[in-house]
């Protein structure tokens, strides 16, 4: 068999060598990104800087002169808070550190790449839509444990220690369970926030309604608003079904106590079914069929929130967030309010006026950041009563700190969240399974939408919910919490 | 010449080459080595073997996804280039005939721009643009129309069974501009004295399409039922940005693709997510494979 030399099956040696040349020229820049590749890790890990000296004025030993980036969520409460109040704060302590200021609408879409290649920023206001999974965060050991900034001396008095100028309950929001059992602050959450129903004021004086507080008088009222031609209530299900579970499972813990949720977010057998849940379904089940609107399940929340400031919907689920949110859209007098849950029997374990309030908005310090000391300081700068007024002033909402808001005027709609807060007194609770479990936050959100446009009945709604949170009982790859 | 053959070609190969396995080959590869882990994200991912496709076997979302592309691989390309095949026929062949030229019906040049524009929009405005269209109250563009009739609304992205077809129906909306101008360039090169002597034969304009365009354009059709059918491996933007709760009500209008974003940037399970989108990988190679070797028939020569 002749071959021609230029016939393309001419293999002879000096071919196969050129050709194994070049696909050795093709692999060898291909290797060299192998280690620069998605899941090589933190092996990057940044240097830190060194500490500075303690001393009265510095408790936490920052590096005078050490850089910091801080990262905001550019969402409800915007960044000018951020950039007019805490760093000035935190430049006047330390006039010779620079900050880099960043704010994003998208948390993870920016930071997800910085904290895989190990060169995370110092502070991160971790919130919104696409916030970084915590528990993923703490798993990593990507977080700066907080014991010390909640032990180091508050700024404004030294005699008192930061975790004493915080309203209860916040350091322990911001627990997480580590890989090694124990349980250690990692996240501040910032925001005073209250949960509850909202209506416009005016629209209520104006009928002469008043705001029940228990189930008969709420359902009654809805009738007497749809006869009036309005939908008496209504959530976004498009993409703020989240609004109306927290009021059913708000409900079911009023029902049988707070404990309720704490099986829940516990992931307890059973914790879904237990009868107080399936109680508060049935009632909010009938209130989506009677007193509600298919279309919803159609809205972004903000075009249901945009109807009620134009008077089509009497009561909307919300936190007190909403009132800040809607600015623009609220016609004067307005006059947000805020309801309680209403309790569904009289035999509920806690009375009308137990309401879900909790820290909003969290923050946190990178433990592999060049600096950590520094974004431990600049929350102790953030938790002083300057940098919590300001941030009050700012954006209108009440934070974690009560020196901060004191005396403060707030808009009606924050005003009377805390009135309610008050009213509460001890009957405050929680609960924190969304930020734990997020496949479960989302299990609950189809859920709840198939409950309240009448796809579903209670039954299934507990059955469908318990079964996924079974699921991420039994799955070893995602890190369980308690609290 | 022989001797400056080889590293002029490797010359102009390298650097598209490199950038293709760089960008395009690489990633494939370490989607397929991340899928066998339980990666989340952060830290060095740790080996699990096979369990994320164990895993994906009896997970009911994935299946619904499955079965949707299913849906859309049958309905998309069918849908599409019937309409395509219909609006290119028209616009070439469906008018008198001039002079002996076959000439496209009146308007075809107005029209063939106006079909051509929702290819020029970016696939995420058409999508906010549909949310307006299918709105379900009175300020939606249908239902504000029916609504001023005193009809009841139609809930289109709602009902569970309606909007999974309100999706194709944005998708083949989007699809069919590309394909008649596909089609219409097919039919061009068709000469025309085939459609004369057909038509000198006494061939009605049904039968003209059936016996004449139709098997001449059957390589260009070959070509739309791959593009599309890989199109329906996808619909993940307009399902995204137009679904009630993302691919909502209850998994109804769910993708491969928008489980795949959720599981890797929601629940941060990017090794499952990776299983996911291998699994989505084969499906596309597999559908690819076949239909080229269903639709290899004899082409006519002309």
């Amino acid at each position: 068999m002749s071959i021609t030399p230029e016939h393309p099956a001419a293999l002879d040696r000096r071919t196969v060598l050129r050709r194994a040349a070049a696909v050795g020229m093709l692999a060898t820049p291909a290797i060299g990104l192998l280690s620069a590749c998605a899941t090589s890790g933190s092996d990057g890990d940044s240097e830190q800087v060194a500490g500075g000296t303690k001393s009265e004025k510095n408790p936490l030993g920052v590096k005078e002169d050490a850089a910091i980036e801080v990262v905001i969520f550019n969402g409800g409460y915007g960044e000018k808070y951020a950039t007019d109040v805490h760093e000035p704060l935190y430049k006047t302590a330390f006039p010779k550190a620079e900050i880099k200021h960043q704010a994003t609408q998208a948390v993870s879409t920016v930071l997800q790449p910085r904290f895989a290649s190990g060169n995370p920023p110092e502070f991160v206001n971790n919130s919104g839509e696409k916030f970084l999974d915590f528990g993923a965060l703490v798993n990593d050991g990507q977080l700066q444990d907080l014991t010390e900034l909640w032990d180091a001396p508050s700024v404004d008095d030294p005699s008192k220690k930061v975790r004493d100028t915080v309203i209860p309950g916040i350091v322990e929001q911001g627990m997480f369970s580590t890989a090694d059992g124990q349980r250690k602050p990692f996240v501040l959450y910032y925001v005073s926030t209250v949960y509850g129903i909202w209506y416009s004021g005016k629209l209520f004086k104006d009928n002469g309604w008043t705001a029940p507080t228990n189930f008969d008088q709420f359902k009654a009222l809805c009738e007497q608003i749809k006869a009036k031609g309005i939908t008496p209530y209504g959530y976004a299900g498009a993409n703020a079904a989240y609004y109306q579970w927290n009021v059913i499972l708000t409900q079911a813990a009023k029902i049988g106590g707070a404990d309720v949720l704490k099986n829940i977010d516990n992931l307890e057998d059973g914790a879904w079914k237990q009868d107080a849940v399936k109680q508060a379904a049935e009632a909010w089940a009938e209130i989506g069929a009677k007193y509600s609107d298919k279309s919803f399940e159609g809205l972004k929340h903000t075009d249901v929130q945009l109807r009620q400031n134009q008077g089509k919907v009497a009561f909307y689920p919300s936190g007190d967030w909403l009132e800040n949110e809607q600015n623009k859209d609220t016609p004067a007098g307005f006059t947000y309010q805020l309801m309680p849950v209403p309790s569904l029997t009289a035999s509920d374990k806690l009375p009308a006026a137990a309401i879900r309030a909790a820290g909003g908005e969290g923050y946190f310090v990178s433990s592999k950041s060049k600096n950590p000391r520094g974004g431990l300081e600049y929350m102790r700068q953030m938790l002083s009563k300057a940098g919590a007024r300001g941030f009050t002033e700012t954006v209108g909402a009440a934070t974690v700190v009560p020196a901060g808001s004191e005396g403060f005027q707030f808009p009606p709609g924050v005003a009377s969240a805390q009135v309610a807060l008050k009213a509460a007194g001890k009957d405050v609770f929680n609960m924190l399974f969304d930020n734990w479990y997020k496949e479960l936050d989302t299990e609950a959100r189809t859920a709840t939408n198939e409950l309240m446009f009448g796809r579903i009945n209670a039954d299934a709604f507990v059955e469908r919910i318990q079964k996924r949170a079974d699921a991420i009982k039994k799955d070893s790859s995602v890190t369980k919490f308690k609290r | 010449m022989r001797h400056g053959k080889y590293p002029f070609v490797i010359g102009f190969l390298f650097a598209p080459v490199a950038l293709y396995v760089t960008f395009v080959i690489w990633p494939y590869a370490q989607a397929f080595q991340i899928s066998m882990t339980n990666w989340r994200g952060l830290s060095a991912p740790q080996w699990v073997g096979f369990d994320n496709y164990r895993r994906l076997l009896d997970d009911g979302a994935f299946w619904k996804a499955v079965q949707h592309h299913g849906v859309l691989l049958l309905a998309l390309p069918l849908i599409t280039i019937a309409i395509a095949l219909f609006f290119a026929f028209l616009l070439n062949v469906g008018g008198k005939s001039s002079g002996g030229q076959r000439q496209g019906v009146w308007g075809a040049k107005f029209y063939r721009v106006v079909f051509f524009f929702p290819q020029v929009l970016a696939v995420a405005i058409i999508a906010v643009l549909f949310q307006m269209v299918y709105r379900p109250n009175e300020s939606g563009l249908i239902n504000g129309v029916l609504m001023k009739f005193g009809l009841e609304p139609v809930l289109f992205l709602i009902k569970p069974n309606l909007a999974l077809w309100s999706i194709i129906a944005v998708l083949v909306w989007q699809a069919v501009g590309f394909y008649v101008v596909l089609f219409s360039a097919g039919m061009a090169s068709i000469p025309g004295e085939i459609y004369e002597a057909a038509e000198m034969d006494g061939a009605t304009k049904v039968t003209l399409f059936f016996r004449v365009t139709l098997p001449l354009l059957w390589d260009t059709l070959q070509v739309a039922w791959v593009y599309l059918g890989i199109a329906a491996f996808d619909a993940f933007a307009i399902v995204a940005v137009l679904s009630v709760d993302g691919g909502g009500p209850d998994g109804a209008t769910t993708v491969l693709a928008m489980e795949i974003y959720r599981n890797a940037f929601v629940y941060s399970k990017y090794g499952y997510a990776s299983a996911m989108g291998v699994a989505l990988f084969f499906l596309t190679l597999t559908f690819a494979a076949l239909t080229l070797r269903l639709t290899k028939r004899e082409s006519v020569e002309y």
